[in-house]
């Protein structure tokens, strides 16, 4: 069955659609990433415009990061204090993005720009995932017990000023750390199209060392906001959020995000986490091989005087 | 609309036209080319998939008939890619002014047998007279492959023909082609133009308009997106935390 979407200005299965979401949205639940970086990709490859793309993908996101984020509330695996940091950065962040997306597109290379972020950012952080994640798995075996993460080691972060206490965490570190963590990842939110779990959730671990329980929940919680805020802004410079789109995609990835949830709360934290680094290096492999190889038809069109 | 009543409608149609052309031709014998659509207007709705709209008309006098839609002009950008440091990166650029954001004809036989390539080119009838004026900075570039290289996207996106259409005589005198829009028509306002070719030269030419726009709720959506784009953002964002809020509550139980 077709339909035809109203911004994106073609006509697309629905089930393909509600399929993609899902999909997706149960990955979602399972790592506690927004899934953003599969579903702008996969979008962009199905034909859908890659500004519609990257502008629905982060409204699509705000609905799943709200229906698993009361998963995690309700267990109290949300820092609330952290997120409200986080969120502060992200917002500031996600505002100068949407700007920088713009001034990109006027360049004509913005599509280049989003292939290489993807490849750069999707590479290093699975690569680091995975290969930590292995080391994780294989330690546990051979002592039978988990190796406390290094949290109380001390470098230069902890010397910086404006230190905050985070009882949910654990943690007494500056605030400009988070602050800066949530600029960064709000600023590939406008960017990518993606609600930045990928960067955040490692950024908790490794950089800020936060217990890896309340990781993702208070990813999810900050990424809400940041993407509402990217949904937002988007939809008043650019006029590319498809509602339409947004709401199939929405409808899918709420029940998959659910079930992932439910699936992933049976899997150990480090086998989560090589999963979730072989999901990345995946989507980083494919996207560099799209950059490298040469294309069938070397010529593009586009309307419009950019 | 499905396809199947589209073509009973079109069937329809056809019967008509034999039955309602046949005897006015003959009274108004002074007009040599009679022509008329199924439908004047496309509306793209939500199910919208592509449509056939059927172009049927009647001749006088035994000749040749050429029919070309032009859909509104535009600009396009046609980019090159080319190796750098190992990536396919877009390098050089082309731009044209006033290429139709679609294009199709037809024809009863091959057009180069039924005119003079002269008349094609002054009257701009099939793709390859199609002027597109390039408007690049760069005078390097070869325009002729540019030109093939827009052409070709165009007609992989289904909005330039591959070849003409065939259209079909009835009897002597009547005609009838059906046109192809696909999924992705732009809107706008669309030019259809029949010759009526005789002796290589053109005996006579009608125009009708052709309106392709957007109708129903996918039309109200795209009004309001344009509109009011703040409240659009506000909205959409409200539908997307109502809906995870009720999947998390629909799900509470387990």
């Amino acid at each position: 069955m077709q339909i035809y979407l109203p911004i994106a200005e073609i006509s697309v299965n629905i089930f393909l659609i509600l399929g993609l979401g899902g999909g997706v949205g149960f990955l979602s639940g399972l790592f506690g990433v927004g899934g953003g970086f599969l579903i702008t990709p996969l979008l962009i490859f199905y034909g859908i415009p890659p500004a519609v793309s990257v502008a629905t993908a982060a409204n699509q996101i705000v609905a799943s990061s709200v229906s698993g984020v009361f998963a995690h509330w309700r267990r109290g695996n949300v820092d609330l204090k952290m997120g409200l940091v986080l969120l502060a950065g992200g917002i500031v962040g996600s505002t100068v993005g949407v700007w920088v997306f713009a001034w990109l597109r006027s360049l004509g290379q913005i599509d280049l720009v989003i292939s290489l972020c993807y490849v750069i950012f999707l590479g290093i952080i699975g690569g680091m995932m995975l290969l930590e994640a292995t080391r994780a798995i294989f330690r546990t075996r051979r002592k039978g017990a988990i190796r406390r993460s290094k949290k109380h080691q001390h470098s230069f972060i902890h010397g910086l000023p404006l230190k905050m206490r985070f009882y949910r965490s654990g943690l007494y570190i500056s605030a400009l750390l988070p602050l800066a963590v949530g600029f960064f990842v709000g600023m590939l939110t406008a960017l990518m199209g993606v609600g930045g779990g990928f960067v955040m959730v490692p950024a908790m671990i490794y950089l800020l060392g936060m217990p890896t329980g309340v990781v993702i929940g208070t990813s999810l919680f900050q990424i809400i906001f940041v993407t509402a805020n990217v949904t937002f802004l988007q939809s008043v410079q650019t006029q590319t959020v498809d509602v339409a789109l947004a709401i199939l995609l929405l409808i899918g990835g709420v029940i998959g995000a659910q079930f992932g949830a439910q699936f992933g709360a049976r899997l150990k934290a480090e086998h989560l986490r090589a999963l979730l680094g072989l999901l990345v290096l995946s989507v980083c492999l494919k996207l560099l091989f799209d950059l490298v190889i040469e294309p069938s038809e070397l010529y593009s069109i586009m309307p419009g005087d950019l | 609309m499905t396809s199947p009543v589209r073509i009973f409608m079109s069937f329809c149609m056809t019967v008509l036209t034999f039955i309602a052309v046949e005897s006015p031709i003959k009274r108004a014998s002074a007009d040599p080319l009679v022509v008329d659509l199924s439908n004047h207007l496309v509306a793209i709705t939500t199910g919208f998939t592509g449509t056939d709209v059927l172009l049927f008309g009647a001749v006088q006098h035994e000749g040749d008939v050429i029919v070309t839609v032009r859909g509104p002009d535009q600009d396009m950008v046609v980019r090159r890619k080319e190796r750098k440091v190992g990536i396919w990166v877009n390098a050089e650029s082309a731009r044209y002014k006033n290429v139709p954001a679609y294009y199709a004809s037809a024809s009863n036989r091959p057009m180069d047998i039924i005119a003079p390539q002269s008349i094609l080119q002054d009257y701009r009838i099939g793709l390859e007279n199609q002027r597109f004026i390039a408007t690049s900075d760069n005078p390097d570039t070869d325009q002729e492959v540019y030109r093939a290289a827009l052409v070709r996207n165009m007609q992989n996106a289904g909005l330039f023909n591959r070849r003409p259409a065939k259209i079909s005589f009835l009897s002597n005198q009547l005609f009838r082609t059906d046109i192809h829009f696909p999924a992705n028509t732009p809107t706008g306002t669309y030019t259809i133009n029949v010759y009526l070719i005789r002796d290589g030269r053109i005996a006579s030419v009608k125009t009708t308009p052709l309106v392709v726009s957007k109708t129903g709720i996918s039309a109200e959506v795209y009004e309001f997106a344009h509109r009011y784009s703040a409240l659009y953002g506000i909205i959409a964002v409200i539908i997307a935390v109502v809906a995870g809020w009720i999947a998390s509550v629909a799900f509470r139980k387990r």
